[in-house]
């Protein structure tokens, strides 16, 4: 059975996507991203450290012929900033992708949908690839693909939170709203969340601290793993209707003494 | 001034670099590999095809960044 996740002509392998951010060491991401078989990793674009060269990097972990880069534009509050950090991303050659994120508040990270809407319209007038991390709200979603973005990336909770899917009625909405893949990006907490959103729908789910903040990450990234997996099979299985009575799963015929 | 170095700021510090270099020439100086960086020069992004060409000026604004952990 084919099904791969398409955006842009790129083909994933997995649906689960994978950040790298707050491991303990290089070592543990390569493990916990191992393990978790994802072939998309999201990196930061940061100042390289001038004064300390013996630093190792990232991509001498995670070899960006294996996997995907996805870079974002996190901590950025303004429009010109998330701009900004976009283009050097897709300058450094690696990559035109890119996860668009303009924040709107420190204490919430909830993204400025105003300025998400007017960085993702420069970005893609520059030929990159924008997959913008948004709130779950299904009239921005429905905007952000009008104006060209191939999947949207609506929250699931506050990122970092693990609070889960939040609102899986929006969530259902936006799916049914925009015909780009739909992918939930943040604020789940653990297995059962992950495999929810690919329950509804979802065409992947995003997320970094449920695996980096996990007492054992690398268990926690396979068990996620599975979550997508389960969530996806189940979702193309066709679930049973929700009803309020029983239904026998043994027949009623051959009953002793009747 | 010593006539032969020249004051940029690099990724927000103040720093002393030889006169007459390019943007390849300071990546060499400064011993970072220039594959898997991206630069900007007073707000501009400098193509990596012209990092042999662009010469850093006295008083410059430049940024190196890669790629770091992040989700």
């Amino acid at each position: 059975m084919n099904d791969k996740l398409v955006i842009s002509g790129i083909e994933f392998n997995s649906r689960l996507w994978v950040g790298t951010g707050k491991y303990k060491d290089f070592a543990q991401t390569k493990q916990a991203i191992e393990v978790s078989g994802t072939d998309v990793v999201t990196v930061a674009v940061r100042r390289v450290n001038i004064i300390d060269k013996t630093k190792e990097n990232l991509l001498d972990y995670i070899d960006p012929k294996k996997y995907k880069i996805l870079p974002n534009t996190a901590g950025c509050y303004t429009a010109k900033d998330a701009i900004r950090t976009a283009m050097l991303a897709a300058e450094a050659g690696i990559t035109k992708l890119v996860k668009l994120e303009v924040i709107g508040d420190e204490k919430t990270l909830f993204p400025d949908n105003e300025a998400t809407l007017e960085a993702a319209k420069v970005l893609l007038k520059e030929g990159l690839i924008v997959l913008p991390y948004t709130s779950d709200d299904p009239i921005m979603a429905k905007k952000l693909v009008e104006l060209g973005c191939p999947a949207v990336m609506p929250l699931a909770a506050p990122i970092g939170s693990g609070l889960g899917i939040r609102n899986p009625y929006n969530i259902k909405i936006i799916l049914e709203t925009v015909k780009v893949p739909v992918i939930v990006d943040a604020g789940v907490g653990t297995a059962s969340d992950v495999a929810l959103a690919m329950e509804l729908g979802c065409d992947a789910v995003l997320l970094n601290t449920a695996i980096a903040g996990a007492k054992d990450p690398i268990a926690m990234a396979e068990a996620m793993k599975y979550g997508v997996l389960a969530g996806r099979l189940a979702y193309k299985s066709g679930r049973i209707p929700k009803k309020l009575y029983a239904t026998a799963s043994s027949p009623i015929e051959g009953m002793i003494g009747s | 001034m010593d006539r032969k170095s020249m004051n940029i700021t690099l990724n927000g510090e103040k720093k002393q670099i030889p006169n007459g270099l390019t943007v390849l020439g300071l990546l060499e100086f400064l011993n970072i590999q220039h594959q898997r960086v991206a630069v900007e020069r007073n707000l501009d992004i400098v193509k990596k095809d012209r990092y042999g060409t662009t010469m850093i000026q006295e008083g410059d604004v430049l940024e190196v960044v890669s790629f770091m952990s992040g989700g």
